[in-house]
């Protein structure tokens, strides 16, 4: 086993898929010659070529349509959008062709294609770079949506999605690519989609997070441990699309009382969708109102002020204790 | 005017072979077809035309759903489609159905469809055809990706894609093009310029002269053609189809062209936009498969027996599709459900299970 950070587990994962099936490539802009603008695709092109690791022009439609076509003809096209920001401009290839295809066909094309895509907030990026689009894709019948939360899971999480025959959206938390390094094993493993991890068992609050947004729940989980010695789950959800609601309930009929952390903006987002399912569920287990601790309601702010914006350790530990204190 | 300015109407002559009286343009070659195949060409225009207005009277008697009619282009579907093989990948919009029953759709599915029924989503395996394209010029760039794919995996096979003049203004078209030059994908990119999206004519879609001429920009050929002439067609098509084939990379071919009824069956009146006389010069002087047949008549492979025959035997495979259709299930929603995911998520199941209650509440 070796050492790695998530980009080099992503860098492994494709690399191992594309050594077992002819038909895996990548493909987007800056991936080939110089290895992704994060370096995720580094090496790529030297090891497979330059019909496999892919330069395409500077097209997001472009590079996610032709992904849907050839997807459909048999390829498992990776598809990588430089930062998650510019999806808008490949919406349509995304949420009416590459999620519809096999609905609209009555099942005779799969478009197993996963699309990859930088995100998250504390790059200190340009403007439209960082946002968190991740509820759109989950209000999106017929895509899957992943989210790893650190190296390991990194590379097991997109070795499915290759695998996957559906079209999965990869989000990739620009903070943790290289901020962490875990024990990853060698060759090919398989994390599974739609199956969240409890990190952390507890007892009286259960915590949903996901991403860089696990890290800094576990930091805040310590602090109200310690300060109000209860003990508290964490849960990560891996997989946006489809939820993995068992886990939740079974934490819910523990605990009774339900915290959810995202970076992404609160209206419609995926805290909103988890709530009204354990209400639909779930309602009599609860013992406090579950609460949301996300970004407010506004486009991603200046780089300056992100970490004001971004949930924080001690706004986290402040809805853990609204739920144990309600 | 730029001096350097190329003067467009010249660089991009639009190629006619077969002039409007069904005579042989001075100094063009036919292509090389049996009379057979002559024949054959013809049967399926005619096909269409009366494909064309049936499917606007059974639109009007409430039996099919969304139609675009497809009448006056039945030389630019068939010709193209002609040239190709049946191992050739069609990436259609909604208004050509011609193009796709050439290529092996089933009339009853092309009905199922307009009627919003559920065997009109499942097109057959042997049918190298995606579903119409509702979103104006993405089907350019799934031709380009599918191009792209036989290009990097050494296949033989070439990607054809239709869309309308308005269609050229979309970003997507840009792309699509764009993508396939690059890559020197094996697509066709057949632009059937009717003259109008909907009620904008071509002079308020784009500067340019011509939609030949926007290959110049990609690095790709550009060609232009009398889209009612199917040899035209036939020509262009299978002359981008060899140059597609040997990896001399993708064709834009502009086919001038023009549509005789409205933009569809859902409301829209052409005499809010352009004028009676322009509809009757296309219809009476331009029209593709009055001119197709005028030429078979002079080499003795027409007659009027023949020409009833043919319409006979299409009224009565219309109205066998048509009653078969309206007597196959129209679908049920725990069905549509199966479609969405390779293996259905627990959510869905859940709500899957809802819907079959759904029956009992009712």
């Amino acid at each position: 086993m070796a050492q790695m950070t998530m980009i080099q587990a992503i860098n492994d994962a494709m690399r191992v898929e594309m050594e077992r099936d002819e038909n895996v490539i990548v493909l987007g802009e800056d991936v080939g010659v110089n290895g992704g603008v994060f370096r995720a695709t580094d090496g790529l092109q030297k090891q497979f070529g330059e019909n496999r690791s892919i330069d395409t022009p500077l097209a997001e439609s472009g590079i996610v349509g032709t992904a849907v076509a050839m997807a459909a003809l048999g390829m498992r096209p990776i598809a990588e959008i430089q930062f998650g920001g510019f999806i808008y401009e490949a919406m349509d290839a995304v949420c009416t062709q590459a999620a519809r295809l096999r609905f609209r066909t009555g099942g005779r094309f799969n478009c197993p294609l996963v699309i990859r895509m930088p995100y998250g907030g504390g790059a200190k990026t340009p403007e439209m770079h960082s946002d968190s689009f991740e509820a759109l894709f989950l209000h999106t019948p017929g895509l899957k949506v992943v989210v790893p939360s650190n190296p390991y899971d990194a590379k097991g999480l997109l070795i499915s999605a290759i695998r996957d025959n559906d079209p999965v959206i990869f989000y990739e938390n620009m903070p943790l690519y290289r901020s962490v390094k875990q024990e990853v094993p060698e060759g090919a493993y398989t994390v599974p989609i739609g199956k969240a991890n409890v990190v952390k068992e507890g007892n009286d609050v259960t915590v949903i997070a996901y991403g860089n947004m696990v890290r800094l729940s576990q930091q805040a989980i310590e602090a109200v441990e310690k300060e109000r010695g209860v003990s508290i789950e964490l849960i990560d959800l891996r997989t946006i699309s489809p939820l993995d609601m068992d886990t939740i309930f079974e934490s819910v009929d523990k605990t009774g009382r339900v915290v959810i952390v995202h970076e992404a903006v609160r209206t419609g987002g995926v805290g909103a969708e988890i709530i009204a399912r354990i209400n639909e569920e779930r309602i009599l287990k609860l013992e406090a109102p579950c609460v949301r601790v996300t970004a407010p309601d506004t486009p991603y702010p200046p780089t300056l002020i992100e970490d004001k914006w971004l949930p924080t350790k001690g706004r986290i530990a402040a809805g853990i204790k609204k739920v144990l204190d309600f | 005017m730029n001096s350097v300015a190329l003067d467009m109407q010249k660089e991009f002559k639009m190629l006619q072979i077969l002039d409007t009286d069904g005579n042989i343009v001075k100094g063009q070659k036919t292509p090389k077809l049996r009379d057979e195949e002559l024949k054959n060409l013809y049967r399926w225009m005619l096909r269409l035309r009366v494909y064309d207005a049936l499917a606007i009277k059974l639109n009007r008697q409430g039996r099919l759903g969304f139609y675009a009619p497809l009448g006056g282009q039945e030389a630019c579907q068939i010709g193209a489609m002609a040239a190709l093989r049946k191992t050739d990948w069609l990436f259609p919009s909604y208004r050509d159905l011609g193009a796709a029953m050439y290529h092996g759709w089933p009339i009853a599915d092309t009905f199922k469809w307009s009627r919003g029924q559920i065997g009109g989503m499942k097109i057959p395996e042997d049918v190298n055809m995606f579903p119409p394209q509702i979103i104006i010029a993405m089907q350019t760039i799934h031709a380009a990706g599918a191009g792209w794919k036989f290009r990097l995996k050494g296949e033989d096979h070439v990607a054809i894609t239709f869309f309308g003049d308005g269609a050229t203004s979309e970003g997507d078209f840009h792309e699509g093009l764009n993508f396939a030059a690059v890559n020197n994908a094996q697509t066709i990119f057949f632009n059937q310029n009717n003259g109008y999206a909907i009620s904008v004519p071509l002079r308020k879609q784009t500067k340019s002269e011509t939609i030949a001429q926007k290959a110049l920009a990609y690095g790709m050929k550009g060609v232009r053609i009398d889209g009612n002439d199917i040899f035209a067609v036939y020509t262009a098509v299978s002359e981008a189809a060899e140059r597609a084939r040997k990896g001399e990379g993708p064709t834009l071919i502009e086919a001038v062209t023009y549509r005789l009824g409205p933009h569809s069956m859902s409301g829209d009146d052409p005499t809010r936009y352009r004028p009676k006389s322009e509809e009757i010069e296309w219809k009476e002087g331009k029209d593709p498969v009055k001119r197709f047949r005028l030429y078979l008549e002079k080499k003795g492979l027409w007659t009027e027996e023949w020409e009833k025959e043919i319409e006979q035997e299409m009224k009565a495979e219309i109205s066998a599709a048509i009653n078969e259709v309206q007597k196959a299930p129209i679908g049920e929603v725990e069905e549509i459900m199966e479609y969405v995911y390779d293996e259905m998520p627990a959510e869905l199941k859940r709500q899957h299970a809802e819907v079959l209650s759904w029956k009992e509440a009712k």
